[in-house]
């Protein structure tokens, strides 16, 4: 995507809301599943009855620290919440409980590449909030209805510093951001569903100049391809105006994905004077050395750890650490694969090409973890096995797999049962070579004159008499040592 | 009769069979009956939920498994603090029909403790106020004297005391609201220090100010009620781990008590303004402590004089916030509206909410908004840790701190309420106490020129409960004020 700026460079910063994956609310017993009936997952807490308390769950600041962890962050031994108040239907308190002067996390950072070249994002803070309900219009009844499941799932709150200049960047950032909170179980990342949420503060300034322009927050953004369609389009936008001698007003504005432009929001829907104050529901989070560091201890190994080990304890190239690393189980599902038959690049070849074709297929990837994978990893080690040990053919290797998917059954017993054994004994190869080159004298006498390419030919025609079974190493080396006369 | 008794001898006489829990109850509500059309301090009874707890009880104390003293014993509950099927509406319109499927752990505590809620209590809306003439529901009227208020918030709880139709009840103090209405009525009442009661279930005002305590005839019962009370919630995260103290101990030596106590007076509780009755009666009360042995030394509490700014700041900031949830939109009061979101939320509020509490989301909202936070909020936060520090400073030399309840005895309805800023100052006295976060318990310590009751405040160290209930009862067991009632209502009606 090429933009047009003109004289003028652009900066970017991103807010990301991510929903986490407690078993239950932030401040309540009530299921945090996402998907359940309306209003089933309630009860006077997160509906904010009179005389409500929050109690804090445990496993949110575990979460929290989790991601600060391995986003480089100091974790603040002490944090506190604050109250963000304002009046909206699907806020039943009339507040959020958030983090405001003092969040949990702050000062990370996010490793990133873009077009080979390695960047650095910095993160201002992280911080933890409860989500809110949701409103729904019915326009059978033309009424505003509330679901409250939602009211109370923890969120984390990513705030990074405006430190991305080209919507390619925030993409990659995202991706990375979120491929980090899968690896660590954290947060599924589903953007659709608004499990993984992103706001961008965009601004342009004259190249070369310091001072930032007046920011715009775009929201509305539930795709990567959004976030960078909204992002350029936004970016262009402030340079038509400031080269039409305009001025830009600091605004929020939403994407509109059909018609591919933002809008501003109502001023009324933005101009809010949040009035935060510490909770007094609420004492100060303490969160002790030890409690982090026995976190810090089960951290598991991260995208960019694990990439880099692909490419260099595994051998395997850059394009194929960085696609299997990408998700974590996928990761998880190629190095199963590698422990029980160690040749991490066929493994490679096999993930990122059929396994990953059927996962795509099935849309196995829109679960937060695949289970339910396409063969099993040790089915997968067997067959890759099975074309080491010569035992069969990579072309027969495709059939055994096509079978392993509808039946389930291991690549040795298929094999067995369809007798695909792959033919390494001399004698059958010799006679079938002996027979192609009898019944194709003239083109055997062609070839000796220095028609190469015909060699091909002879393979194929070898292959062809043996059903595909001859070794094909076997075959060469025979029909090569023949072919010479 | 018996519901004049002490709930201690009401258990005494429960236990012994003498008197059964249904008759208790009964009598109860009769006495309701006959004066609540002069007092008003009932918003709601309960007879049906109250004689069956009466069963239940008696059915106890008849098998030998009673929980405790408090079974049996009709208590009535003001009506900021939920109770499951009971209607509980702060005293606010907004709340009218507002029915909890939950109790407040307080509630909860009093029922597993075997005692008979009678009713909910009338109070100042949302407990903000001094003299119950806030309440969307009428003013409860003081039974020394119909004309006067009976102090505020929880004027219904106190009344309800004082006049015999409940033998204890619970209030809530944000400000004063359990000690003004106590002293006003002359019988006693305790803000535990803040987090030793749960406000799980309690419709909160001010968060970090507001706590549940008793209100009761005498010391030993005030000991009993909070003992019950008492101990950590895990549903809120603002009560403490620590284990309760021996309430019952505490009171067991009587005038004894006092011996060898450090009573501290502070210079600054004593002033201009100030009845000159009420200040003698004070005065009167260190002597009595003299001769019973304690020691009694002058005392200051330098930053006195700005607690009441620094309370109606920061209270106010918090009710602005936590009055925010009556929105029309999920329970409580909608007014009927044409217009969209915006109008919905003003035309409820504007009609569910009366002038004091609109006055407070005012103040509240103001000192939080942009560029206003700084002056106002964050600069009361550090007066309240100025505050907290006079008192740590007399309490390295102290046992108790003793003072006035407040400048004067109960004043006439109408008397203040055009004057929010005289009415304020009634909890002068009272709150650098909940800004400290300290126990204190008010008891009667004399009668004015017209027969008023006069309140005695002593206020101990953080989780000091056991040394104010000590010292408390020591004063009671050397005087007779606990004994004084009101005239008798049975035959008043409500004047005008």
């Amino acid at each position: 995507m090429t933009l047009r700026l003109g004289t003028f460079e652009s900066v970017i910063g991103l807010e990301v809301h991510a929903e986490l994956l407690t078993a239950s609310k932030i401040f309540c017993g009530c299921s945090a599943a996402f998907g359940a009936p309306p209003n089933q997952h309630t009860c006077p807490v997160c509906l904010g009855m009179p005389g409500m308390l929050p109690v804090l769950n445990r496993r949110v600041v575990e979460f929290a620290v989790r991601a600060g962890l391995a986003t480089h962050s100091k974790i603040a031994p002490v944090s506190r919440w604050a109250r963000k108040n304002y009046f909206y239907p699907d806020l039943c308190k009339g507040y959020q409980i958030s983090q405001y002067e003092l969040p949990i996390c702050e000062g990370g950072h996010v490793d990133i590449v873009v077009e080979g070249v390695a960047q650095r994002v910095r993160l201002t803070r992280i911080h933890m909030e409860e989500d809110t309900g949701k409103n729904i219009h019915d326009a059978r009844s033309n009424a505003s209805l509330v679901d409250f499941n939602r009211s109370g799932v923890p969120l984390l709150e990513i705030v990074s510093e405006p430190d991305m200049t080209w919507p390619a960047e925030a993409v990659a950032y995202l991706r990375a951001l979120r491929s980090t909170l899968q690896y660590l179980q954290i947060c599924d990342g589903n953007m659709e569903e608004g499990s993984f949420r992103c706001d961008a503060n965009v601004s342009v300034r004259p190249k070369g100049t310091t001072p930032l322009g007046t920011k715009v927050e775009i929201k509305n953004m539930n795709s990567f391809r959004n976030v960078e369609r909204a992002i350029a389009f936004e970016l262009e936008r402030h340079v038509r105006v400031l080269e039409d001698g305009g001025t830009l007003v600091q605004e929020t504005r939403l994407w509109d994905p059909d018609r591919e432009e933002t809008r501003p929001m109502r001023s009324k829907e933005s101009a809010h004077d949040y009035r935060y104050f510490p909770d007094p529901d609420l004492p100060p989070l303490v969160v002790s050395d030890a409690f982090v560091d026995e976190i810090r201890r089960t951290l598991p190994e991260l995208p960019e750890a694990r990439r880099a080990r692909f490419v260099g304890a595994l051998g395997l190239p850059d394009y194929d650490a960085d696609v299997l690393t990408a998700r974590r189980d996928v990761a998880d599902y190629f190095e199963a694969v590698v422990a029980t038959h160690a040749n991490a690049k066929a493994a490679s070849n096999w993930v990122m090409g059929d396994i990953l074709r059927l996962v795509r297929e099935r849309k196995l990837d829109d679960a937060p973890a695949i289970t339910d994978w396409p063969v099993a990893a040790a089915h997968l080690a067997e067959l890759i096995a099975l074309i080491d040990e010569d035992a069969i053919s990579g072309k027969i290797a495709k059939t055994v797999f096509e079978e392993m998917v509808t039946s389930g059954e291991t690549p040795r017993a298929i094999v067995a049962r369809l007798g695909l054994t792959q033919v390494s004994d001399e004698g059958p190869i010799i006679a079938a070579i002996d027979e192609v080159l009898a019944a194709n004298a003239a083109k055997v006498a062609e070839y000796r004159s220095g028609k190469d390419k015909l060699y091909g030919f002879f393979v194929g025609q070898v292959m062809k008499a043996t059903a595909g079974k001859a070794n094909p190493g076997v075959v060469n080396r025979i029909l090569a040592e023949r072919l010479k006369g | 009769m018996p519901t004049d008794l002490t709930i201690a001898a009401a258990a005494e006489r429960l236990r012994r069979g003498d008197l059964t829990a249904v008759d208790l109850t009964q009598t109860a509500l009769d006495r309701i009956a006959a004066t609540d059309g002069a007092i008003h301090a009932f918003l709601t009874v309960t007879p049906d939920e109250a004689l069956a707890a009466a069963r239940a009880a008696d059915a106890a104390l008849a098998s030998g498994t009673a929980a405790g003293p408090l079974t049996g014993i009709p208590i009535a509950v003001k009506d900021v603090i939920a109770t499951a099927g009971i209607r509980t509406t702060a005293a606010s319109k907004i709340l009218a029909d507002f029915v909890p499927a939950y109790d407040a752990t307080v509630t909860r505590r009093l029922k597993d403790a075997g005692a008979v809620i009678v009713g909910k209590v009338n109070c100042d809306e949302f407990a903000m106020g001094s003299s119950n003439e806030n309440s969307a529901y009428g003013v409860t009227r003081n039974p020394w004297d119909l004309d006067r208020v009976p102090g505020g918030s929880s004027g219904g709880s106190a009344a309800a005391v004082a006049a015999g139709q409940a033998l204890a009840s619970l209030g809530t103090d944000t400000g004063g609201s359990i000690r003004l209405p106590a002293s006003y009525t002359g019988i006693v009442g305790m803000k535990p220090t803040y987090g030793r009661v749960s406000r799980f279930g309690v419709v909160a005002y001010a968060s970090s100010l507001d706590q549940v305590g008793p209100m009761t005839r005498d010391v030993t019962d005030c000991a009993l009620v909070l003992a019950t009370l008492a101990g950590h919630d895990p549903r809120d995260s603002t009560s403490v781990h620590r284990p309760v103290g021996d309430y019952a101990a505490a009171v067991a030596d009587g005038v004894a008590g006092a011996r060898g106590l450090r009573i501290a007076l502070p210079r600054e509780y004593f002033g201009e303004g100030m009845q000159p009755a009420v200040e003698q009666a004070v005065r009167t009360a260190a002597t009595t402590f003299r001769d019973a042995g304690a020691t009694v030394h002058d005392a200051s509490l330098p930053h006195t004089e700005h607690a009441v700014g620094t309370y109606y700041i920061l209270a106010t900031a918090e009710a602005s916030s936590n009055l925010a949830r009556y929105d029309g939109i999920r329970y409580g009061l909608r007014a009927p509206t044409d217009g969209g979101l915006l109008d919905l939320y003003r035309q409820t509020r504007a009609a569910g909410f009366g002038p004091e509490v609109k006055r407070r989301i005012m103040l509240g909202t103001y000192v939080l908004s942009s560029g206003y936070y700084d002056a106002y909020y964050l600069k009361a936060q550090k007066v309240r840790t100025l505050i907290r520090r006079d008192f740590e400073q007399v309490f390295a030399g102290s046992d108790v701190i003793m003072t006035p309840v407040a400048p004067t005895t109960a004043f006439r309805i109408g008397e203040k309420t055009a004057d929010p800023l005289q009415m304020y100052l009634s909890d002068v006295f009272m709150i650098s106490i909940n800004l400290a976060g300290l126990p204190a318990i008010v008891l009667p310590c004399g009668v004015d020129e017209h027969g008023m009751p006069i309140g005695l405040q002593i206020v101990g160290p953080p989780f000091g409960e056991e040394i104010v209930l000590r010292a408390a009862r020591a004063f009671e067991a050397a005087t007779k004020w606990h004994q004084l009632r009101p005239p008798d209502l049975a035959e008043r009606k409500p004047p005008n």
